[in-house]
């Protein structure tokens, strides 16, 4: 007798855990984690990741429960916080910045059930992949409206780091401006971050103090927006549109578009088909878009944007497509030659024409 | 290396110069009364953060920086409760109080990220600004930076030449003796905090206001760390303080200068000089014949407690 009761029990309990298990795997949201290096209120960057973070909320309600940690130093900091998100039940971890790369790796190592996405990065292993815009599809638009504009001849960029996504950008800058104008020099200054307001400031006006009159920015603050329109030169925004920071100095923005990647990704590991890859979406898959092509730019230059862009997007034009060769003199894509993503992903040389070496 | 561009660098000097020589002033003088406040880098952010939402709302750059200056007067007065009456140790007080403030300051910041005031412009002053040069480099300049130069005199002229100047000194050197002798310890130290920390409001009203106008989190990037470090590098000297402070802020904004130039001396190694520098000077602080050479107060940092 004692034993049936205990049997019986048993089943009950059972069956009923059963029951609570089922119900809670029907209506627990997914959990999907979001490590930023700047502040999402940073207008750049990080704050598109998070818009796109928002987008995707709205897309999947009830579906998914997003966590995101800002300001995440690259290095030590940054792996800690990934940890931490792992832990915490994240299913998806997208780590957004180039430098959480390792750290990115090292936690992937010890989390295999948990899916990684890192941003920019190009290592890879079964549950982390790599996607990244392709910015330089808008630099180079950049490049050609700014190598239009310029009558000093000289474009500024203000650089973070000396990394392959920065170099590329550089180089199609300034290949772009080459196109429409064959005398453009263009002066590089490194402030070694990714978001340092008065950093930005410094080098922006030092480069405006040397003859600059178009200014790009590889950094995530509207700083040198501000002293561009201040000042009274061109600014092309970045990541984000910042056209009001800079009613008049702003030519327009190359803005990172991240929702359609991420809808599809979180989908991805929700129905079990997510695989390891390396994306890259650019003017095509509209990851990059051009924000508020300015009213006040002449109609050449306005033309100018419009058919590279479209030319870009349309896949007729690719910007590195050889011969080209780097600014030592060597030949770094051969005549008639698109440059693979995999290749695009290891750029570390100037084009030539650049007066500025590689950091060693 | 041209007049003119030899002109821009030490303009820009001045200007990226002046928030670190505002806190750096407030902090010397905190210290002189023997007290260390570490939460320079929390008080200008807050300075910074309440300056921007007061001119942005009011649209009067003045009281911006007011609310500013009150801003850090209110977080000093918080470390001055805590390391005076509470007598915590100073340095914790102070790394909390920083800390405090980068997270308040962000908070309460967010819903101005992106908006812009129109700042300080650079006012003329006639006569001396048609100087060749000098004019330029002098007498154009934003209201903040005149005031800063005032307050280097007023500071300078109150430490030395004045009785309230020797009172700061004496509850610095020696509060026990100080408070034999009948001063009143606790209040010095309280003035002194409260003047460090209207300065480093002041310091950051000019950041949100003049030098970037805008409010952006962790906007001051370290500036209250630079500050404490020149307090020693000038040896508590106001006129060494000047000169430090443009020194700093030459050495900040050289890097990328010469970039732009093109020159191919490493920009890590010059952006570096200036903390290398404050290294030697802290080494060699450790010994006291050192200290008292350079004029530390004797009680940096210690707390007081006068039942002791």
């Amino acid at each position: 007798m004692k034993t049936r009761i205990f049997r019986l029990l048993a089943v009950a309990a059972l069956t009923a855990g059963c029951a609570v298990s089922a119900a809670s795997a029907a209506e627990e949201p997914m959990k999907v984690g979001f490590i930023y290096v700047g502040p999402v209120g940073d207008h750049g960057w990080s704050y598109e990741h998070d818009r796109a973070r928002k987008e995707l909320e709205k897309a999947l309600p009830g579906q998914i429960k997003t966590t995101f940690v800002e300001n995440v130093a690259e290095g030590a900091d940054a792996e800690r916080v990934i940890t931490q998100l792992a832990k915490g039940g994240n299913k998806i971890i997208f780590t957004t910045s180039f430098g959480f790369m390792n750290p990115t790796l090292k936690v992937a190592k010890k989390f295999p059930n948990v899916i990684f996405e890192h941003a920019t990065g190009y290592k890879r292993t079964k549950n982390v992949s790599t996607y990244i815009q392709r910015a330089y599809e808008g630099r180079y638009v950049a490049g050609v409206a700014a190598g239009l504009l310029t009558k000093s001849n000289t474009i500024g960029y203000i650089a973070s780091f000396p990394i392959p996504e920065v170099y590329r950008d550089i180089d199609a800058t300034f290949m772009g401006a080459k196109s429409v104008n064959p005398n453009v020099k263009i002066k590089i200054v490194w402030v070694n971050s990714w978001y340092d307001p008065g950093k930005e400031t410094d080098a922006a006006n030092a480069l405006i103090d040397q003859g600059v009159d178009v200014m790009m920015q590889h950094t995530d603050s509207p700083a040198p927006m501000l002293v561009a329109e201040k000042r009274g030169i061109r600014a092309v925004g970045q990541a984000s549109d910042v056209s009001h920071f800079a009613p008049k100095a702003h030519v327009f923005s190359i803005v990172d578009n991240w929702e359609p990647h991420y809808l599809k990704t979180v989908q991805a590991v929700k129905d079990g088909s997510w695989k390891p890859q390396d994306y890259w979406g650019g003017f095509a898959e509209d990851v990059v878009k051009l924000g508020s092509i300015n009213d006040n730019l002449p109609q050449n230059v306005k033309d100018a944007i419009n058919t590279t862009y479209t030319k870009i997007k349309t896949g007729e034009f690719k910007p590195f497509t050889g011969p080209l060769k780097d600014n030592t003199g060597k030949e770094v894509v051969a005549a008639g030659h698109s440059m693979t993503d995999a290749e695009l992903a290891q750029i570390n040389w100037f084009v030539e024409g650049i007066d500025a070496t590689v950091a060693k | 290396m041209d007049n003119v561009l030899l002109l821009q660098i030490l303009t820009a000097a001045i200007k990226t110069g002046t928030p670190l020589l505002l806190v750096a002033l407030g902090e010397m003088v905190c210290e002189k009364s023997g007290v260390l406040n570490l939460g320079q880098e929390g008080m200008m952010l807050m300075g910074a953060v309440c300056g921007f939402i007061a001119a942005f709302s009011t649209g009067s750059l003045l009281l911006g920086v007011l609310a500013a200056m009150a801003a850090g007067m209110l977080m000093s007065l918080l470390f001055g409760v805590i390391s005076m009456h509470l007598r915590a140790n100073q340095v914790a007080t102070g790394l909390a109080l920083t800390i405090f403030g980068t997270g308040l300051s962000a908070f309460i910041g967010s819903s101005y990220v992106g908006q812009t005031v129109k700042g300080f412009q650079g006012i003329q002053i006639p006569v001396l600004a048609d100087i060749p040069f000098i004019g330029k480099l002098l007498f154009s300049h934003d209201l903040l930076i005149y005031v800063s130069w005032v307050l280097v005199l007023v500071v300078g002229w109150f430490c030395v030449k004045t009785r309230g100047g020797l009172i700061l000194r004496a509850v610095g050197e020696n509060p026990h003796n100080a408070n034999a002798i009948g001063l009143p310890v606790l209040t010095v130290r309280y003035l002194a905090i409260l003047f460090g920390g209207a300065m480093a409001g002041l310091a950051g009203s000019y950041m949100s206001l003049a030098y970037t106008p805008m409010w952006m989190e962790n906007m001051t990037g370290g500036r209250g760390w630079i500050a404490l470090a020149l307090v020693v590098f000038a040896s508590w000297k106001t006129k060494n303080l000047v000169l430090g402070a443009y020194l700093f802020g030459i050495a900040s904004i050289m890097h990328l200068v010469l970039q732009g130039l093109g020159m191919k001396i490493s920009p890590s190694l010059l952006a570096m000089l200036p903390y290398l520098a404050t290294l030697i000077v802290m080494i060699f602080i450790g010994s006291n014949r050192m200290k008292e050479k350079l004029s530390a107060p004797m009680s940096l940092g210690q707390t007081f407690d006068s039942r002791v």
